[in-house]
């Protein structure tokens, strides 16, 4: 019973895994970007998955099937062949759709707190370590007059009892 | 270590938890689909385009400006673009001026049947085939309404369609603020 059940479970998982590649096969047939210079054909490729559809939640512009991001394909397609640079491109698109369109976030004030966010939360780890280990040091060594005069005391009576 | 000292670090994690709660609490109440507009604040980019139902007459971005207004962008594939429309007849009715930007519509008869039928609250009707325009705009779906100021500078972009409470609340108020009129 429960190899049958592994094997239904691998064979559906095949039948998913071949229809998500038929698929995305399908999608890039759909339309062909071709360029002659192969430096331009490699931007093209590096920007549109780069660049993120601002009608998805989370696909670039390579992934998505969605109308915007054909446009957005199209328009890149057509500045990387009049001879953009990635940066042109990017702005271009950044002037229009906001950062949320490139995949990689700008240092501002906003994002400050995720670039700079775990490294606080690391200084903050060793501040309380550093804290607590002091502060445990500080109880170890702090004995009274009093103190010493018993510890003396228990000493004493201990190297007597080793003695008898 | 004092004994005050000793509460405060005590309250830090509690502290640290309830700020996460409020910033979780809020990521649930926000929609993700919404952007801000690049474009808040600049002034309107430029473009031709020629109108709905004169192909030959073309319009360029300097119909935008001289009062403040309103920028439609929609389309007869678009459900919520229906939805939205009786409430843009009764704005414009009130006087609000509303220009509309067709965006990809699958034809210029469907989009004139679709003003000659529902109504045509729009000053003017710009008909933009294959989304130039509205890449201008950072348009990245319809419906989107743009308020635009006098000197055709972009104020504000609100998304999804509009209605009496998106006017009662930011969309309205901004547009009432630079012009007293569109109230009640």
């Amino acid at each position: 019973m429960r190899s049958f059940c592994k094997a239904t479970l691998v064979a559906a998982l095949l039948v998913v895994l071949a229809a998500a590649v038929a698929t995305s096969v399908q999608a890039q047939e759909t339309e062909v970007y071709t360029f002659e210079e192969p430096a331009k054909d490699a931007l093209f490729k590096e920007l549109i998955t780069e660049l993120r559809c601002p009608k998805c939640q989370n696909q670039s512009i390579a992934d998505s099937d969605a109308e915007l991001a054909r446009d957005l394909r199209d328009r890149t397609y057509l500045m990387v062949q009049r001879g953009a640079s990635k940066q042109e491109v990017i702005d271009y698109m950044v002037a229009r759709y906001g950062d949320f369109v490139h995949y990689q976030p700008p240092m501002t004030v906003a994002t400050s707190i995720l670039w700079w966010g775990p490294f606080a939360v690391l200084a903050i780890g060793a501040l309380v370590v550093l804290v607590r280990v002091r502060s445990q040091r500080k109880t170890e060594v702090e004995l009274s007059d009093e103190d010493r005069a018993r510890l003396e005391h228990l000493r004493s009576a201990q190297q007597e009892d080793k003695d008898s | 270590m004092s004994k005050q000292w000793r509460w405060v670090v005590l309250l830090l994690p509690l502290l640290a938890f309830l700020v996460l709660v409020g910033f979780l609490m809020r990521g649930l109440f926000s929609d993700p689909t919404e952007l801000s507009s690049a474009l808040v604040g600049k002034p309107v980019p430029q473009f031709s385009v020629p109108d709905i139902y004169d192909p030959s007459q073309i319009y360029t971005e300097e119909v935008l400006k001289g009062e403040p207004m309103l920028l439609n962008v929609w389309a007869t594939w678009c459900p919520t673009c229906r939805a939205e429309h009786e409430y843009l007849n009764q704005l414009a009715a009130e006087g609000v001026t509303i220009i509309g930007l067709n965006y990809k519509d699958d034809s210029r008869d469907k989009a004139i049947n679709w003003l000659n039928t529902l109504g045509d609250p729009y000053r003017l009707n710009l008909f933009d085939a294959n989304g130039a325009v509205a890449l201008e705009f950072g348009v990245y779906g319809a419906p989107e309404t743009f308020l635009i100021d006098a000197d055709g500078r972009i104020r504000y972009r609100h998304v999804g369609d509009v209605n009496e409470r998106v006017w009662q609340g930011e969309l309205g108020q901004r547009y009432r603020a630079l012009t007293g009129k569109g109230e009640g």
